[in-house]
């Protein structure tokens, strides 16, 4: 469980809104709005592989900063997340 | 974090796992001043991620002398390059940051390696460690089918987890064989911490059927995982889930070592007694000088925090304790090997970079890592080959090249900034 579960963070992704509990990443409220990351060159839907920074499938873009890893980035109010980004 | 802002330190430590933590908790205890950089918002690493006290004492108590201790916490900030000797930048979500060191202690754990099956880039499909992190982050796992398959210790635990957060585990498929799995059981028995922890997974882990000889042979979905076939030995099934939690043991991070100059010999980074590495004042401790696990990379990064506080009297009493911890570190790489019918698990059309969907079938030509790299954009992606190139070591025996910076894809403005000085 994330160290601090005080509470929930309600953000944005893809437009719509998603409510975590507050300490989640940014990674799982892509995954509970149901959405891909991003798409692979040739195509692909792609998640979360190694979750832990490595890997850079769970980039996404942040309040318009492109290629943030979601995995590593804690959920604020208000954030405005985009898959493929 | 101001924005450009420089920090000096007498030890610098990189990595906040258990081996940077016990070296920056050592290091103050000398008296000297000491910073801890993580690119994760807490400490803990992988293996203590969330709450301490969930984990063991050690956990709990590295934490707490961390948190006593004097020393600047710089959490949520990435190194991505050495200008000159004794200077690091770090990146972090608010700005640059150049930090001074007269020791450095390299502390940078080890990740997962992945090796590609059809099926393996489907969403839901993971790292074992890797979906246990997005769990420990706020994933609902509860009432969620998990298969865990790959090889190592780290698959008992995170079965172990994942079921206590609620998951379903149908199956978890170990590719070791039986008997070398029996022979690490016995080698158990010269460790009596390992027992406990052994006798204490063996009760979580009661009732969820353990496979060996058994390996992921595909994975199946349209836009996300629905199952997965399993070959257990010599027949196969295919096992139903919304997880695949997959990893084949551990591979040392090693890249940044690399960039400051560090020998590295057969994947690992070489270390004299006090954990110092070919370049003076630059000391390493953990996975990157063998995957040993916590109690090792625990002793290792005292060592080094010792050393590198100028304590070494203090640091050879440890020697012992590591002789110990070094032997179990052996035992269980033999016993984790990986087995040969894994390199035939991918198809022709099977991407092995995910970075640039390069297939198979695309790298089965080339005789070497730098050849597939120019030629096919293998490795070339934003994860810099982290992933693809501990698979294609075991595939076809490549040995990765040179480390240049970034080592880590860095923003344009840090890049500026670290040109321009």
């Amino acid at each position: 469980m994330p160290e601090s579960t005080s509470g929930s963070v309600t953000l944005s992704v893809n437009g719509s809104p998603v409510k975590v509990l507050a300490g989640a990443t940014v990674a799982v409220a892509v995954a509970m709005a149901g959405q891909a990351c991003r798409t692979s060159v040739s195509g692909e839907p792609r998640g979360p592989l190694c979750g832990m920074g490595i890997c850079f499938e769970c980039r996404v873009s942040i309040n318009g900063t492109p290629y943030c890893r979601s995995c590593q980035i804690l959920c604020e109010p208000g954030m405005e997340v985009k898959t493929d980004g | 974090m101001g924005r450009d802002s420089l920090q000096r330190f007498d030890v610098l430590v990189i990595g906040a796992g258990p081996s940077g933590l016990a070296a920056a908790v050592r290091a103050a205890e000398c008296g000297v001043r000491v910073g801890i950089v993580d690119d994760n918002a807490s400490f803990g690493g992988q293996i203590w991620r969330g709450s301490a006290g969930e984990h063991s004492q050690d956990a709990a108590r590295w934490g707490d002398r961390l948190r006593i201790a004097d020393i600047t916490k710089l959490f949520g900030m990435r190194i991505f390059h050495q200008p000159e000797p004794g200077l690091l930048l770090a990146e972090g979500i608010d700005g640059l940051c150049e930090l001074r060191y007269t020791d450095l202690v390299v502390a940078t754990g080890a990740r997962e390696r992945f090796l590609p099956f059809p099926g393996w880039t489907l969403p839901n499909v993971m790292g074992a460690g890797g979906l246990q992190a997005m769990v420990k982050s706020g994933l609902p796992i509860r009432g969620k089918r998990v298969v865990v398959a790959g090889t190592g210790p780290l698959l008992l635990a995170v079965a172990a987890y994942l079921r206590k957060q609620g998951a379903d585990i149908p199956i978890i498929s170990e590719q070791a064989s039986w008997s070398s799995l029996a022979w690490f059981s016995v080698g158990l028995f010269s460790y009596a911490g390992k027992i406990a922890q052994g006798l204490q997974l063996k009760k979580q882990l009661a009732g969820i059927p353990f496979a060996a000889n058994s390996w992921p042979l595909a994975a199946h979905g349209g836009q996300r995982l629905e199952s997965v076939t399993i070959s257990r030995s010599g027949k196969t099934e295919v096992v139903p889930c919304d997880y695949l939690a997959c990893g084949f043991h551990l591979v040392p991070n090693t890249e940044l070592q690399s960039l400051l100059g560090c020998t590295i010999s057969g994947g690992y980074v070489g270390v004299d007694k006090f954990q110092q590495t070919s370049v003076r004042g630059i000391f390493c401790a953990g996975e990157p000088t063998g995957i040993g696990g916590v109690e090792l990379a625990l002793v290792e990064g005292q060592i080094a925090g010792l050393a590198a506080g100028g304590h070494a009297a203090e640091a050879r009493r440890l020697f012992g304790e590591r002789r110990k911890a070094r032997r179990f570190a052996r035992m269980l790489n033999r016993t984790f090997r990986l087995r040969p019918e894994l390199k035939d698990l991918p198809s022709a059309e099977t991407i092995v970079c995910r970075c640039e969907d390069v297939p198979y079938s695309r790298l089965q030509e080339h005789r070497s890592w730098r050849a597939a790299k120019l030629q096919t954009r293998c490795g070339m992606g934003p994860c810099q080959g982290r992933v693809c190139g501990p698979a294609t070591q075991f595939l076809f025996q490549w040995n990765p090249d040179s480390v240049r910076p970034p080592v880590f894809p860095a923003r344009v403005e840090s890049l500026a900034k670290a040109v321009s000085g």
